[in-house]
């Protein structure tokens, strides 16, 4: 009982604690000059978040472009079409794809990502480009959010009862027409809670992004710029965070910005999916 | 018609295409892994500690690094196990599995789970300052027990309410406390608690922004919890971003021993979870 209660204040606790920490930064600054100013001199106590701000959404927003519809589809494909043969043998993958470690993924991009868009993508667009960029950020989250998108939409797709599928193919649909029709349409908020809860995960996602990002403190203007996320702020510098003042509060705020917009954001994915799932139930 | 058709073939090969992407991005990444990490495996990497100049390309290997995780993720979980089978037992037994409350308490872990290793990272840091401690092999557990407790609640919730319900009236029908009812269940999801400690030490293993305020890093295996520790992904790190290619390599080749641990790990969970589920049927 001590532990559960203990263990569920957490949430509270950490939010607590960061917020007290970020309070020296915030008597200094506003919330809305935090958020809005772009200029980032921590010596002279400048901390303006918008570069970091945007360069969070940039990667986020790619790798959702990215991910949503391949995963749309190949969850489709795992519970309308494929064989049980078929489906045993990809379900395992998805699970071995999101037991990788972060890290992992960054070697992976650096390794691999980051000297495809160096030599093969970005010269069909940009002058040059070093490839790390916000687009390889993308790509890597991208990959990363694979497994979570995919078991979630298989997930809310098996609640979907049978016997809407079965009328709509006694009506004459082809099975993409049903898909289409009834499946996709009946899934849309199981879609969204999803798609919220990949936003969420990519917001946090800080070492494998920060290894492709280039980390630069501007806002980015085109994919093949590089871009400087929020997680990434933190875990940079916290070996001199200590010798500046007010530097440490001000990570705390980023840690504390963080951990506000995911926490909302989980919880509005969790209360859709926990309805669908009351529906299955009944 | 023939619209029709074609347009059920396009969206086939579309969907087939999209599974091939994701199911082949983990081939992909474990084979460049493999191809990069492989020609700077060697035995020493993984038996010996740095020696003087190993960051600018001299002998030793990560041996600190791999015990210190070891540490880290093992003593997360065994702190976390003790913390979550008692909240498990707690949701399932003593305020009913189906209740309100229940299932609110459920979505709290979900969103701790959702939460960001990097903000466990940093609100683990705000705990040793508040404590003073330093970065040691103690504060590295603690930011990674916190990290680990939504994954082992979850998952031992999945697995105790897969427990027929008639189980536990049996065992209350003949008097049976509820502590008492409780360890009857605990022996019956034996393997289920398994699972659970691989999934945790597959996630402790390979976090690394958790561990980046709290558990500093050495070249030496820790010997006391008041000692910092390395960590297998904080060494990949810093390796790959030395300028000296013979360093790189060494960090392909630490990327190498840490997917071969987390694949055996996770692979091993997954027969678990096969054999837990086929024992029920």
């Amino acid at each position: 009982m001590v532990f559960t209660i203990l263990s569920v204040s957490l949430v509270l606790l950490i939010g607590v604690g960061l917020y007290l920490h970020s309070l020296p930064v915030l008597h200094k600054l506003s919330w809305g000059q935090l958020i809005t100013s772009s200029v980032w001199k921590p010596m002279k106590g400048l901390f303006g978040f918008f570069p970091f701000i945007m360069g969070t959404l940039w990667v986020t927003g790619i790798s959702i472009i990215i991910s949503l519809p391949l995963c749309i589809l190949t969850a489709v494909y795992i519970t309308e079409y494929a064989p049980g043969r078929v489906k045993r043998i990809l379900s395992p993958f998805v699970n071995l794809l999101s037991g990788i470690p972060p890290v992992i993924f960054g070697v992976w991009g650096v390794l691999f990502i980051i000297p495809l868009i160096q030599d093969h993508i970005a010269p069909h667009f940009v002058e040059f480009s070093t490839g790390y960029s916000v687009l390889a950020g993308g790509i890597v989250l991208a990959v990363m959010i694979f497994p979570l998108i995919v078991s979630i939409i298989c997930e809310v797709l098996r609640t979907i009862p049978q016997d809407l599928r079965d009328a709509s193919s006694s009506l004459g649909a082809t099975k993409w027409e049903t898909t289409k029709k009834v499946i996709l349409r009946k899934a849309l908020p199981g879609i969204i809670a999803a798609l919220v809860l990949a936003i969420s995960r990519a917001f946090g996602e800080t070492i494998a992004v920060l290894m492709v990002c280039g980390n630069n403190a501007v806002v980015p203007h085109s994919a093949f710029d590089p871009g400087y996320p929020l997680p990434a702020l933190i875990a940079n510098n916290y070996g001199d965070m200590m010798s500046i003042p007010l530097y440490d509060s001000a990570l705390m705020f980023a840690a504390l910005l963080l951990f506000i917009i995911i926490l909302l954001f989980n919880i509005i994915s969790r209360m859709i999916l926990s309805r669908l799932e009351r529906r299955l139930a009944v | 018609m023939k619209r029709r058709k074609f347009e059920e073939l396009f969206f086939r090969a579309l969907m087939l295409l999209a599974t091939i992407i994701i199911s082949g991005s983990l081939f992909l990444i474990v084979g460049t892994i493999f191809y990069k990490g492989a020609p700077y495996m060697n035995l020493d990497m993984i038996t010996k500690t740095p020696g003087g100049g190993f960051y600018i390309g001299k002998a030793g290997g990560i041996l600190n690094a791999i015990i210190g995780s070891l540490y880290i993720a093992g003593g997360a979980t065994v702190l976390g196990l003790l913390i979550s089978i008692p909240v498990a037992i707690f949701i399932n037994m003593y305020i009913g599995g189906k209740t309100f409350l229940a299932n609110t308490l459920r979505m709290a872990y979900d969103v701790l789970f959702g939460i960001p290793s990097i903000v466990y990272g940093a609100f683990g840091f705000l705990i040793m300052v508040y404590f003073g401690l330093r970065a040691s092999l103690l504060g590295g557990i603690i930011a990674v027990t916190l990290l680990v407790i939504p994954i082992l609640v979850r998952t031992l919730d999945e697995v105790i309410r897969t427990v027929p319900s008639e189980l536990g009236d049996a065992t209350f029908s003949l008097g049976a406390t509820r502590w008492e009812t409780a360890k009857v269940i605990l022996r019956q999801i034996r393997p289920g608690i398994f699972t659970a400690i691989l999934l945790s030490f597959g996630r402790a293993i390979g976090d690394v922004a958790s561990v980046l305020f709290t558990a500093g890093f050495s070249d030496n295996i820790p010997t006391s919890l008041h000692e910092p520790a390395a960590s297998l992904p904080l060494a990949i790190f810093f390796q790959l971003s030395s300028p000296v290619p013979e360093v790189q390599g060494r960090g392909y080749a630490s990327a190498l021993v840490l997917t071969i641990i987390v694949l055996i790990i996770t692979i091993l969970s997954e027969l678990c979870i096969r054999k837990f589920y086929k024992q029920k049927v």
